[in-house]
């Protein structure tokens, strides 16, 4: 697993609960204090130990901990970097919807050796799509439902969202999206070039 | 089968605005009939359809291009320009001539693209649907956003690494440098062809220390010994716990014996006042070898060790808190004459 993966989950634990929770969680998941490097590469399975030790620790379901995670990567003040490449993706929610296919691309293009879940969208008829998730980390359905929610918030769309499960064990992951107002409130701001300095 | 070919192109302004956002038409006195409305945002609020071409664009390369017969000249070619309202927004484009006597000229950003859409707040509408703008501007962020995020993990592997060749030449006892940054320091003198005096120290009855007062003193003493070797010496001279109880001290440019002397005595004169622990004064006593490099044509790490060994052995013998030199005989380098002095603090 690519670190900034890890290491993204370790940010939103620390922002979230604290630096003391992330120290119990990286004792019951018998990682290094010091968590991950964002530009390593990790095995697989310390990503599953770290979900679920701080499902363990936290004493909550690891969907839950993977939604918030979602929500955290676009919501948060420290990563507004994350949140802007997601906003290059459409000038509105419906854009962004489409652009999401080409997610796992455009992290090729930041970094080659980042490989994201690989996103499909079916339109379903009026305003329903149905997004599949297939990546190597089961529940990053979960993940993709936090963070369009956030995005939804971020165009001012009003999007009812929902996890409807995997279609088999460890098989692609289903999200009903149903698009009920595209204009709901203004959302928030975003220039196509960041302001420097 | 050849393909027919085409009727000449007959694009409305729409179409032109959509297929070429940046775009300027202008007739055959050289005013501006049309213009893309990306190309309106970056003059706003000035007017742009009826003015002079060149009032409003200056063509920087190729120079001299100044009025429509220049122009026709370099049809075809690339061309640089710049915003006579905003020269800091640089464009590129290339002009074609048209049926009309006058020419479409489609122009782009380059290397100007981050900039332009900073000065000019233009979104992704502002750009035709096959501009790889947005696609750069990503990029632009991503490669910030990565090359910050390496800077950051090279910043904590450069630390993690000093701390790490500290600790790796560090007794971590005593905190004074172990037998592994001996080896360097002596290396790196030998290599610059310095001269220095090496002074091994050898704790007497610190065996008995530790077995009668436990290891916990034996360790207070040996942090004390290394304090007062520490506090006995210069600043530019190493001093290394190379084993259990033994000490050993490089003291760069001190070529005269006398002067290796005057510091050996200095040392013995320092420990002789002992250590407290835990409220018992502790007695210290130690037994000094000294060696100079200049006593070799070549000096080694084994021959100067074994030189102040040599003489640590006679300082022992002749009865212990004592300071013996070594005077190795440099014809032959195979006798060893010894010079033993002190009082013996043995008891």
């Amino acid at each position: 697993m690519h670190g900034l993966i890890n290491r993204s989950i370790q940010s939103f634990l620390r922002d979230t609960y604290g630096a003391q929770l992330w120290l119990r969680v990286a004792q019951v998941a018998r990682l290094n204090p010091d968590g991950f490097e964002a530009m390593l590469h990790y095995d697989d399975r310390v990503t599953a130990h770290l979900v679920a030790a701080a499902s363990q620790v936290l004493s909550r379901p690891q969907d839950t901990i993977l939604e918030d995670l979602g929500t955290y990567l676009v919501s948060h003040p420290n990563l507004q970097a994350l949140r802007r490449l997601l906003r290059f993706g459409g000038v509105n929610f419906r854009d962004f919807l489409h652009s999401l296919e080409d997610l796992p691309d455009r992290g090729h293009l930041a970094l080659p050796d980042l490989d994201l879940p690989a996103l499909t969208l079916t339109e379903t008829g009026g305003d329903s799509f149905v997004l599949t998730c297939r990546g190597p980390l089961p529940g990053a359905g979960h993940v993709v439902v936090g963070l369009l929610r956030a995005m939804a918030d971020d165009y001012g769309a009003l999007v009812l969202i929902e996890h409807q499960g995997a279609e088999a064990e460890g098989g692609a992951e289903r999200i009903a999206i149903q698009l009920t107002d595209a204009r709901f409130s203004p959302g928030k701001r975003f220039d196509l070039a960041a302001v420097s300095g | 089968m050849t393909a027919l070919p085409c009727a000449p192109v007959d694009l409305s302004a729409e179409a032109a605005a959509l297929l070429m956002p940046l775009h300027l038409r202008v007739d055959a006195a050289g005013l501006i009939c049309g213009a893309g409305p990306t190309f309106g945002r970056l003059v706003e609020p000035d007017p742009v359809l009826g003015r002079p071409l060149f009032d409003v664009v200056e063509i920087r390369r190729p120079g001299g291009v100044a009025d429509l017969p220049a122009l026709a000249a370099q049809a075809g070619q690339r061309l640089h320009l710049a915003l006579r309202r905003d020269p800091q927004v640089p464009l590129r484009g290339l002009a074609v001539p048209l049926s009309c006597g006058g020419f479409l000229l489609n122009l782009g950003f380059g290397l100007g693209l981050v900039e332009a859409v900073r000065r000019h707040a233009l979104t992704d509408r502002d750009f035709a649907v096959t501009d790889l703008a947005v696609e750069l501007l990503y990029l632009v962020e991503a490669k910030t956003a990565v090359v910050a995020e390496l800077a950051d993990l090279n910043r904590r592997l450069r630390e993690a690494k000093t701390a790490a060749e500290e600790q790796a030449l560090t007794d971590t006892l005593t905190g004074v440098r172990n037998l592994r940054a001996l080896g360097l320091v002596f290396d790196r003198l030998v290599a610059e062809g310095r001269a220095f005096g090496l002074i091994r120290v050898d704790l007497d009855y610190f065996k008995q220390v530790n077995d009668t007062l436990g290891h916990a003193a034996g360790d207070r003493v040996l942090r004390h010994v290394a304090e007062a070797l520490r506090a006995s010496t210069r600043g530019g001279d190493t001093v290394a716990r190379v084993g259990g109880d033994e000490f050993v001290i490089l003291c760069p440019d001190l070529t005269d014996a006398g002067r290796l002397m005057t510091v050996a005595r200095r040392i013995l004169a320092r420990l002789s006042q002992g250590v407290d622990y835990e409220g018992q004064p502790c007695r210290i006593s130690a037994s000094l070898g000294l060696a100079l490099s200049v006593d070799h044509d070549r000096a080694t790490m084994e021959r100067m060790l074994a030189d102040a060994d040599a003489a640590l052995y006679a300082a022992k013998h002749a009865g212990r808190g004592r300071v013996a030199l070594a005077h190795p005989d440099r014809a032959a380098d195979a006798g060893l004459d010894v010079t033993v002095e002190g009082t013996g603090t043995a008891g």
